[in-house]
């Protein structure tokens, strides 16, 4: 199908997207890899787009105060082609090539799939395991919001109607920090029935766990880092961490009902946890 | 107002200049204003890649696109692959292989393949079927596509 009417405006600067976002009823228009179809099936209808794929200095990679600030607009294929992504944030670029296709990893974005909230997409969990900050602005200033405090439920997130997502802000990784990625779909590249990303010390003294596709957000599972964290990481060790994945408050959705999806999310942590382990 | 909009871009090395409605797909322009019905169309929410088209020298969907996105922008759609030769060596494979039989994921298929090639990918049939994997074929199996692929790569097409 196609989109219904909306109004559509260009911003060529911040400063214009930010006065476009609180004068209007508008959605942010950022690679539009989600918003498109949404408006294609009509499953939304905004009254009015902001274009951000003009604005000057929204996309790129950079390296301060061992943080690493990526730009909302910044794609998911120029994450791919970072060697500063793949040096400090491996488990982004280990995670990447399972984000869609790579014509949608071509226009996707991070900022996008982070301010969209979609349960199902790898971003927000791989935040919510990197412990990233979230960036955000309107036209009176900006703040920022940890990835624990911003994905709120079902396209639910942090972001105020007139704020916008302008960078993403991880934690440089020691070169030892070990990291686990596994997610269980029907096809190369079709969205998670369940996954599961893992960042860990070597020592295995701080274990963060996050999971998609199995609840109405990413969600991270603080029983299982808690059954894991300070242990030699055994297999005994992992079972709890396992029969601890209860605490999540699992979700069914079409492909799998919510007893499958519990199933899931153990299998996707044992693969994802034997990567850690390697 | 704003629902209509003015536009100019490059499409097949030849400039355009034109008023689209702002909630036009960009494949929808190119097929209905610029008679290019080389770009097929699917399913319209970016799964079937049908109407995968080089935007800026990236192969993206076209209709996850507006056209009046595609402002300023260098659009090569599958006639434009052909035109310059680019897609001679693809296509040569396409046909040898039998790669393809109703046809309608072809375009979509050369130009992920295209991308795939160009950007030195290797032989290797299953970074070839992962390359593909946003590209439905509901005639072939694939497995005839992924050959011509890999010949294409492996030096084995007169083109």
């Amino acid at each position: 199908m196609k989109a219904p009417d909306f109004d559509y405006h260009r911003a060529e600067t911040l400063e214009a997207a930010l006065a476009l976002m609180a004068e209007e009823d508008a959605f942010a228009l950022a690679g539009g890899q989600s918003l498109m179809p949404m408006m294609n099936l009509r499953l939304t209808a905004p009254e009015a787009l902001v274009d951000l794929n003009a604005v000057d200095g929204l996309a790129g990679v950079r390296i301060e105060d061992q943080r690493l600030t990526i730009g909302a607009m910044t794609r998911y294929a120029a994450l791919e082609a970072s060697g500063e992504v793949a040096e400090h944030a491996p488990l982004v670029s280990t995670a990447l090539p399972y984000i869609a296709h790579p014509a949608i990893r071509n226009r996707g974005t991070i900022g996008g799939s982070c301010a969209l909230a979609d349960p199902a997409a790898e971003m927000p969990a791989l935040l919510l395991a990197l412990g990233a900050e979230v960036h955000l602005q309107n036209v009176k200033g900006a703040r920022s919001v940890a990835a624990d405090e911003f994905f709120l439920g079902l396209y639910e997130t942090a972001r105020e109607d007139d704020e916008l997502v302008v960078a993403i802000q991880l934690p440089v990784a020691s070169k030892r920090q070990r990291i686990g990625f596994h997610e269980i779909t029907r096809r190369h590249g079709d969205y998670a029935m369940a996954g599961c990303a893992i960042v860990a010390t070597e020592d295995l003294s701080e274990v963060r766990i996050a999971f998609f596709a199995v609840s109405d957000r990413a969600v991270r599972a603080r029983a299982a880092e808690a059954a894991l964290a300070g242990t030699s990481g055994g297999k005994a060790e992992l079972e709890n961490a396992v029969a601890a994945l209860s605490e999540i408050d699992f979700a069914g959705d079409m492909n799998a009902s919510t007893h499958t999806k519990r199933h899931l999310a153990g299998v996707a942590l044992r693969r994802a946890w034997a990567e850690v382990m390697a | 107002m704003s629902k209509m909009q003015s536009v100019s871009l490059t499409v097949n090395g030849e400039a355009v200049t034109a008023t689209v409605s702002v909630r036009k797909h960009l494949v929808d322009f190119l097929r209905e204003d610029l008679g290019l019905t080389g770009s097929h169309v699917g399913c319209e929410h970016g799964v079937c890649g049908a109407c995968t088209l080089e935007v800026n020298g990236a192969m993206v969907r076209g209709c996850l696109m507006l056209a009046v996105q595609a402002d300023g922008a260098t659009v090569t759609t599958v006639e434009g692959l052909a035109d310059s030769g680019r897609s001679d060596a693809i296509r040569a494979a396409f046909a040898e292989r039998n790669a393809l039989q109703c046809g309608y994921c072809t375009p979509g298929m050369l130009a992920s393949a295209l991308e795939y090639v160009e950007a030195g990918g290797t032989a290797d049939r299953d970074a070839i079927r992962a390359h593909l994997s946003g590209n439905y074929c509901r005639c072939t199996g694939y497995q005839s596509i992924v050959e011509a692929i890999s010949d294409v790569i492996s030096g084995e097409v007169d083109a």
